[in-house]
């Protein structure tokens, strides 16, 4: 077992079902089924094998483990595949949502079933490859990958502005990408490899750190996303089909927050400590701008959006604390947000397919005759409210636990947010789950079917397994965690000394 | 294990009730639930024993929870002695309540629904009680939290249930934003949010200060405060208490269970449980007999007035919350807990009276269309009696005891806090009793207001709700006389062993027994003229209190009109907080942020390229990445620069 390729057979699996879904030929009904079945399968098999990382994964080191490397371009530039306790359950995250939108787009998705599916098995590739590739170069290739099978899904299988939004999304991202290729090519000649442990032991000077820290922050930001390069996202969720939702608000939105846990802090230390008040004076904006802008939403996943940019501000804020609860916090948070804000969007999938309209004041008074969904829909409103007991208040309460210990105004401004959470979340499930069932058309609706329920189980089970009994997720996290801020710290340190010492020099 | 069955039992209640309730059936989810429940409070019994007589109080640790560096939570059970009270008045107000709520609840289509939201409350509030550690008490705090939002909304129905369902939830999380960061303040300070060392710690800290906000203030007072914040929420005290008249919209027996016997007393419980921080913070307890005073004499005013007979109660409640936490600040702890114990008791048993008497008038709330029911319905208006004058205090009722022992400590703590506390808090005794026996005289005598097709369907109602109202009558009587002695006496010490803690100097539970014989008799003394007045408005001349509002019209406008807090609110947050929300997200999201971003570049873009009709392609994208490419020219040359320079 300890010798099999893990991480790659992870990565490449679903591209291998791609091409078989690519190769399938013949009547374009037996096509389509065809493709969902070979997808479905493909993604649950690269699930259980994924859980293989899970199982065999040693919780007591901070190392790199089931480590890949192989020549590649050479000259400092090689295939390195690796995870630590940061990056692996990112892995399982994604692994995870990938059947759930295979299923969710099972019915609701008609033309050209096989594009569709391929392009989500091509970006489940490049997504689990942005977690698992321990050299620059290659995450580049999949961070930026990431983009055209999006930019794809929202395109051709958008909405009636998906040209606009699409456009949108890749104007935002590509822009941050690009400050952040340069960077790359600066640090590759400046430390001779794009190796990532090379390169976080490696002392880029703390002048030039700041600028390379606002290269990747540019493309980070964006992904996130923070304030005020976050409006893409809503109109991206709006036009983007229901699994593109899940798998942009799951997982994209995930590797901003990765990249700076990966990147901004362990080899920028002295920009990330220069620029943490920036970053939190944006988080704080974002929590308290986005969840008013969301309060008077009228379409249902502009305001899953907007909440979506409220509670990565909390991602941000724990990240650049630079403690362990912060730290620890925000990779919880953007666990749960995973599994709550996808199966918030798999909510509102499920009755847009039925009534094909996202606008709130349609509905009404679907609790009558869907109390399935209305139990469904709870609980992720509870959790997306950061309820005790489900994962969204673990995450949550770890970040402002660390705020707290760095500066209680963050802390403060940021705890508004659950004030401002429960009121646009339970005002949302008021006006579609609540009140009377008069509208005639609501009337037909039929609760959710068999596979949507299998859709929603495993994730009740992940928010409630996430929020009473985290150990799982927090064990696989502390000793990571915990190193990086040493790590960070101690460069800090190093670099202050380095500082004072020029400044010595100097005079 | 005994301990962990107590918790767990209505959970597992509510889990058979909710998803097996269509397989259990209507009858099954009661039988489940109430056996369930029933089983709970004979087992707080045995541990109440245990506890208090028998070996001592005890913690046990169940899981860990959140483990993160030097931040450590487990899931665990602890059961002192003031856990022991509580878990007795629980558990039996609850058990009566399921009971209550067969009768009550015979006719609504989702019954087991209803049963599996009261054990989920249960579960939640027992979680509460029995916590060990902050987050778990903010665990249970949040969770009595939903099932209250569940239940005011049971009805869902109603536009106004879903309204008072999402303002007493975020009402809360009002408060529970001063709760949780007095918890982050204390993890930072204290370095656990464990409460024994914590508790252990507290004195070193007393007077020492550090940096909250930029200020320098002192850890303590700083800490109770904000823990303070969140017991205002949750137990509807002046500021925060808009949301539990409106949780009136709940069925009757919800407003027994929740916002009367216990949710709403969690507050009171969790200033008590953190008595060992409180008293190092002399001006956190001025705050708490201030805000407490205020709210027993502002919420009896507004009782006065009201016309819906579960307002009326719901204001005394709020009202009677205010009493205890006046004795909080006055460091009577044992006996704000004791009136918590005896005001359970007396006050779900008028609130499911109220629903007896709402059940018999074919589901109507306003008194102005009641009178007259005595003849018709006996047993209630007994019952009914029995929880007015323990409510009033009226001498050797359950009330009595615990509300005089508060006036009396009030008075006997000799500071000017105590004294505002004691005068309001007399002034509100008669208001109490006057409203009280206004909603006695209203009800049930006179001449009926109902219509005849009403009046004749007035019936008693069915055993299976007079019962648990004749056990409560039964509390409401004997709570006091019984437990009086051991719970605020002069050997209180050994009733509550470690579980509350005074400083030597704050003396008003002691003195308390020696004060002045007017001290003593003004609280009885107010009970009976409060009752006097009723009597003379509602029963001898019945066209005063008409003469009355028409003479003091904007007094009882204001009154009526609940201080216009209501408003008040929705003109200071809810408006603007809408408004802002447009403005960000037109002005702020759509004109500024996309005007000069992605659209105005879009657009400078496609001008400039007409203009150069020679690069015109036509494809959007080659316009962003002629844009492109500038803004990379652009940080290539700073970071050049930057290199270069050095």
């Amino acid at each position: 077992m300890g010798d099999w390729p893990l991480l790659s057979i992870v990565t490449f699996l679903p591209l291998v079902g791609a091409i078989f879904i690519f190769l399938i030929r013949g009547e374009e009904e037996l096509v389509a089924r065809n493709a969902r079945n070979v997808a479905l399968w493909t993604t649950v098999i690269t699930f259980a094998i994924s859980l293989l990382i899970w199982i065999n994964f040693d919780n007591s080191t901070a190392q790199f483990q089931f480590v890949e490397q192989g020549t590649w371009i050479g000259a400092g530039i090689n295939y390195h595949m690796g995870v630590d306790g940061i990056s692996m359950l990112f892995v399982i995250l994604t692994t995870l949502l990938m059947p759930l939108c295979i299923l969710a787009s099972w019915e609701s998705i008609t033309v050209r079933v096989k594009e569709y599916m391929i392009a989500f098995l091509v970006m489940e590739t490049l997504m689990i490859g942005v977690f698992c590739a321990l050299d620059l170069v290659l995450f580049y290739l999949f961070f930026e990958g990431g983009l055209i099978p999006m930019f794809l899904i929202i395109g051709v299988w958008g909405g009636a502005r998906k040209i606009y939004a699409s456009f949108k999304f890749f104007l935002f991202t590509l822009l941050g990408s690009v400050l952040m290729l340069i960077a790359l090519l600066y640090m590759y000649v400046d430390a001779g490899t794009t190796d990532i442990p090379t390169l976080m032991s490696h002392n880029f000077d703390p002048e030039v750190q700041k600028w390379l820290w606002l290269a990747f922050f540019a493309s980070f930001a964006v992904k996130m996303p923070m304030w005020p390069v976050h409006t893409w996202l809503p109109d991206a969720h709006v036009e983007a089909p229901t699994a593109g939702s899940v798998i942009l608000a799951g997982v994209l939105l995930k590797m901003g927050g990765y990249g700076f846990l990966r990147f901004s802090l362990p080899m920028f230390p002295v920009g990330s400590e220069v620029f943490a008040n920036l970053v939190f004076t944006l988080s704080i904006v974002a929590i308290i701008y986005t969840s008013l802008v969301a309060l008077m939403q009228e379409d249902m996943k502009k305001l899953i959006a907007y909440s979506s940019v409220a509670h990565m501000g909390f991602v941000t804020v724990g990240i650049f604390t630079f403690t362990d609860q912060g730290v620890t916090g925000s990779i919880v948070q953007m666990l749960s947000h995973g599994l709550v804000s996808g199966a918030l969007f798999l909510c509102v999938g499920v009755i847009y397919d039925r009534l094909h309209t996202r606008e709130i004041a349609r509905y009404g008074g679907l609790v009558h005759n869907m109390p399935r969904y209305a139990f469904f829909f709870m609980v992720f409103t509870m959790a997306s409210v950061g309820l005790p007991g489900t994962s969204g208040f673990v995450g949550e309460f770890l970040t402002l636990v660390g705020a707290f210990k760095v500066n209680t105004w963050v802390a403060a401004l940021a705890t508004t947010g659950i004030i401002l959470g429960a009121a646009y979340s339970l005002w949302l499930y008021r006006r579609v789950v609540f009140g009377q069932l008069v509208k005639e058309d609501l009337k037909g609706m039929l609760d959710c079917n068999r596979r949507e329920i299998l859709i929603f189980a495993p994730l009740v089970v992940g928010v409630f397994w996430m929020g009473i009994y985290p150990a799982p997720f927090l064990e696989v996290v502390e000793v990571s965690v915990a190193n990086l801020v040493e790590q960070h710290e101690a460069a800090l340190e190093a670099a202050r000394q380095t500082m004072t010492a020029a400044a010595q020099v100097g005079n | 294990m005994t301990y962990a069955l107590i918790v767990l039992l209505p959970l597992l209640g509510a889990i058979l009730a909710g998803f097996f309730g269509a397989w259990l059936k209507d009858r099954g989810a009661q039988i489940v639930t109430c056996g369930l429940l029933v089983i709970s409070a004979l087992l707080s019994w045995l541990a109440f024993v245990e506890v208090i007589y028998g070996d001592g109080p005890v913690t046990v640790v169940l899981f860990s929870w959140i483990v993160s560096g030097d931040f450590d939570v487990s899931w665990a059970l602890r059961i002192d002695q003031l856990t022991a009270v509580m878990l007795i008045v629980v558990t039996n107000v609850s058990a009566l309540v399921h009971i209550y709520s067969v009768g009550y609840m015979a006719h609504d289509p989702s019954i087991p629904r209803f049963m599996s939201y009261l054990s989920l409350f249960t579960f939640a509030m027992l979680a509460l009680v029995t916590a060990d550690n902050f987050v778990q008490l903010y665990f249970g705090w949040e969770g009595v939290g939903l099932a209250s939002y569940l239940l005011i909304g049971f009805w869902y129905d109603r536009p106004s249930a879903n309204a008072a369902a999402i303002k007493a939830f975020v009402v809360n999380r009002v408060g529970d934003f001063g709760f949780a960061l007095g918890i982050m303040g204390i993890f930072l300070v204290f370095g656990t949010v464990q409460m024994d060392p914590v508790f252990a710690a507290a004195p070193d800290f007393a007077g020492k200060t550090f940096n909250f906000l930029g200020y320098e203030v002192d850890i303590l007072t700083t800490i109770c405060l904000l823990l303070f914040l969140g017991a205002m929420g949750k137990s509807a005290q002046l500021g925060l208490h808009t949301w539990l008249p409106d949780a009136m919209e709940g069925p009757t027996p919800v407003s027994a269970l929740i916002h009367a016997a216990t949710m709403v007393t969690a507050g009171v419980f969790m200033l008590a449980r953190c008595s060992p921080i409180f008293e190092y913070a002399p001006i956190a307890l001025a705050v708490v007999t201030i805000v407490g005073a205020s709210t027993a004499f502002f919420a009896a005013t507004v009782g006065l007035v009201q016309n819906d007979i579960k307002r009326v109660i719901a204001y005394s409640t709020c009202s009677q919350l205010g009493y205890m936490f006046f004795a909080i600040g006055v460091s009577a702890y044992p006996a704000a807990i004791f009136h918590l114990f005896t005001h359970a008791f007396f006050k779900a048993l008028l609130f499911l009276g109220s629903g007896s008497v709402i059940h018999a008038v074919s589901d109507e709330q306003d008194m102005r269309k009641m009178g007259g029911l005595w003849r018709h319905i006996k047993a209630t208006y007994v019952l009914m009696w029995i929880g007015s004058l323990a409510l009033a205090g009226v001498p050797f009722f359950a009330g009595y005891y615990s509300k005089d022992m508060i006036l009396e400590a009030s008075w006997a703590a000799g500071t000017g806090f105590g004294e505002y506390a004691y005068y309001l808090g007399i002034a509100a005794a008669v208001m109490t009793a006057f409203y009280s026996w206004r909603l006695l005289f209203m009800t049930f005598h006179g001449e009926p207001r109902a219509d005849e097709q009403v009046m004749s369907h007035v019936h008693e109602s069915p055993m299976v709700m007079l019962i648990p109202l004749v056990l409560l009558a039964i509390g409401a009587v004997f709570s006091g006389i019984a437990f009086s002695g051991a719970m605020i006496g002069h050997h209180w010490h050994d009733f509550w062993g470690d579980s509350i803690f005074v400083l030597d100097t704050n003396i008003a539970m002691d003195t308390a027994h020696d004060v002045p014989g007017w001290v003593k008799m003004l609280p009885i003394a107010a009970g009976l003229i409060g009752i006097l007045i009723a009597y003379q408005f509602y029963i001898r001349r019945t066209d005063l209190p008409a003469a009355f509002a028409r003479m003091h019209e904007p007094l009882y406008k204001f009154l009526l009109n609940k201080w216009y807090f209501d408003e008040l609110y929705d003109l200071i947050f809810v408006r603007p907080a809408k408004w802002l929300g447009w403005i960000l997200w037109k002005g702020g999201d759509g004109r500024i942020i996309d005007g000069f971003g992605p659209d105005g570049i879009s657009g400078v873009v496609l001008r400039m390229a007409k203009r150069a009709t020679t690069l015109q392609t036509g494809y959007v994208y080659h316009y962003a990445f002629a844009m492109l490419i500038g803004v990379a020219a652009l940080v290539t040359y700073y970071l050049y620069l930057s290199v270069g320079g050095q």
